[in-house]
């Protein structure tokens, strides 16, 4: 294997040089706890409140509406299970979608198993949710609204703004895991009428083991960690200052290249998008044509398994990812792609590119090129193919090309 | 997390591909649950199995032990066959993933499935093979109603 070919930037990014550097003196020279009272460690304490800031001013929010967490999944997890505490008086009605992380999906099963009610929207066929749907869901006893702001599976982005004003008038509060789309889409929490939001460090660029979530002024949620004064008291335990200072650089980096940044990659995901569906035979593309992730790129290959295409192009030094049920160690498929109306069988053969920053045309080319071999050496050794040659080209779900 | 035998025999697969008028044909798995091997035989006369192929839609262990077990049975007669089990195909791939472990199975049954279909043509019957538990093609049928 020559050279590595980074296409699965969903599940994690590189961490910037950049990030590492303003990471690396806050391990061993400013290492100060930034409680204590001394100048030595409360330098450190500015230095977070400053990374703070940078958030805030990226979402349009306050820079006391931001608490840093462990991540995206830690994130959500306050989210759902604070508001539903907090808000428990008025009632025990939670909506979300069905195309959730399972950091959300799994913390509603956590939350119904204790009295609450929870609606998982449908999404259409390209993975966006119905408004009319979520009208219809509202309860007078429904305490929280939370859809994804872009799909982690097919890169599908929600209608936020009619989401929030939807959320607005009737009194709900609006959750956002935003740990796809922060960083790559421009978001403003007054705008989309936000009132929480979850991120993460790793997907911008930044380090694992640092996320934030973003609780607007006013919203009433309790400590998810108890302990300390840290966070606003809100989530205590000392503060990851690296990671924290490693997240606001990445947030600020992020913002800086975004415009550049998504407008490439958009261009070389359009390129692979067409080059793939023109040149592939009985292949789809999963989620929005045009409402997707700029990086995020899910097609369907009829008749193959996605795990054997994974390790096929892993051996031509590709990282990409899969929806299928063996690389998801259950017996079914993704519930993203079976959420949009995929069969089975189409969503085992699934396959998510995603780009990242330093991703080239020549990577995309040469992605295209493994592909064709790839896909069409499974199908050759498909049983499934077979019987699909033999019963002549029968009309299929598939698009022709 | 695959074993490098099964990683050589995902890479390069033994026996793959069709028998035209074979003796035997067996599917098994289903295209829901994201496994289907189907497995040809050609048995001469003394009930020898002369060539053997495969097709399977799968994951790497799948692919794996499909392959394994259609060399494990080539030139075997139909009992020496019968003793291949899914035991015997981990074990001849250096072992399988737990979360695998019915891919074996399913390589055991597919060799079953053949050798049903071949018992059944030629109107014998073979010492402890029972019919086939899946079949793929009714869910199959169904299924593409849906579409």
């Amino acid at each position: 294997m020559e050279k590595l070919i980074y296409l699965d930037n969903a599940a994690t990014t590189r961490t910037a040089p950049e990030v590492v550097e303003a990471m690396l003196p806050y391990f061993t020279e400013n290492y100060g706890n930034p409680s204590s009272v001394y100048s030595f460690a409360s330098q450190n304490k500015n230095a977070v409140n400053m990374q703070r800031e940078i958030i805030a001013d990226a979402l349009g929010a306050k820079s006391n509406e931001i608490y840093f967490t462990a991540g995206g999944s830690e994130a959500d997890n306050w989210a759902l299970k604070a508001a539903a505490e907090a808000y428990g008086e008025k009632g025990n009605h939670i909506i979300t979608t069905k195309i959730e992380h399972h950091a959300i999906l799994h913390t509603c099963e956590y939350l119904e198993k204790r009295g609450f009610e929870v609606t998982y929207l449908d999404v259409d066929e390209e993975g966006v949710v119905k408004l009319q749907d979520l009208e219809a869901a509202i309860r007078p006893t429904t305490i929280l609204i939370s859809v994804m702001y872009a799909n982690n599976e097919i890169g599908t982005l929600q209608p936020m703004k009619e989401i929030g004003e939807i959320a607005l008038a009737h009194g709900i509060l609006f959750h956002t895991d935003a740990v796809q789309a922060f960083g790559q889409v421009p978001i403003h929490v007054d705008e989309y009428h936000i009132d929480m939001l979850s991120a993460s460090g790793h997907k911008l660029n930044g380090p694992k083991g640092i996320g934030f979530l973003y609780i607007r002024k006013g919203v009433k949620i309790r400590s998810f960690v108890h302990g300390g004064a840290q966070e606003r008291k809100r989530r205590a335990g000392t503060e990851n200052v690296p990671g924290i200072i490693g997240l606001g650089t990445a947030v600020r980096r992020a913002l800086k290249t975004m415009k550049t940044r998504t407008e490439k990659e958009k261009k070389l995901r359009d390129y692979l998008i067409d080059r793939v569906l023109a040149e592939i035979p009985y292949c789809r593309l999963n989620g929005h044509r045009t409402k997707r992730l700029p990086n995020n790129a899910n097609f369907s290959f009829q008749f193959i398994e996605g795990e054997s295409l994974l390790i096929r192009l892993d051996m031509k030094g590709i990282c990409g990812s899969s929806g299928s049920a063996c690389t998801s160690g259950s017996l079914d498929p993704s519930h993203v792609l079976l959420a949009i109306g995929l069969p089975h069988e189409i969503a085992h053969g699934s396959l998510r590119l995603t780009l990242g920053e330093d991703t080239t045309k020549e990577e995309m080319d040469y992605v295209v090129e493994a592909l064709k071999e790839i896909v069409s050496g499974l199908r050759n050794m498909s049983p499934l193919y077979e019987d699909f040659i033999r019963k002549n080209n029968r009309q299929t779900y598939f698009m022709k090309g | 997390m695959y074993s490098e035998k099964v990683m050589d025999h995902f890479e390069h697969p033994r026996n793959v591909g069709e028998i035209e008028n074979a003796s035997g044909v067996g599917t098994v798995g289903n295209a829901k649950c994201g496994d289907i091997m189907r497995i040809y035989l050609d048995i001469d006369e003394s009930r020898i199995i002369r060539d053997v192929k495969f097709k399977t839609f799968g994951c790497g262990a799948a692919v794996a032990t499909s392959s394994m077990a259609t060399e494990l049975v080539k030139g075997k007669s139909i009992q020496e066959a019968m003793q291949v089990t899914n035991k015997a195909v981990m074990e001849a791939l250096d072992g399988l993933p737990p979360v695998k472990v019915h891919c074996s199975l399913l390589a055991e049954e597919a060799i079953h499935a053949a050798l049903w279909d071949y018992a059944e043509k030629h109107g014998i019957k073979i010492e402890g093979l029972e019919k086939p538990k899946s079949d793929i093609h009714e869910d199959e049928e169904a299924e593409e109603e849906e579409y």
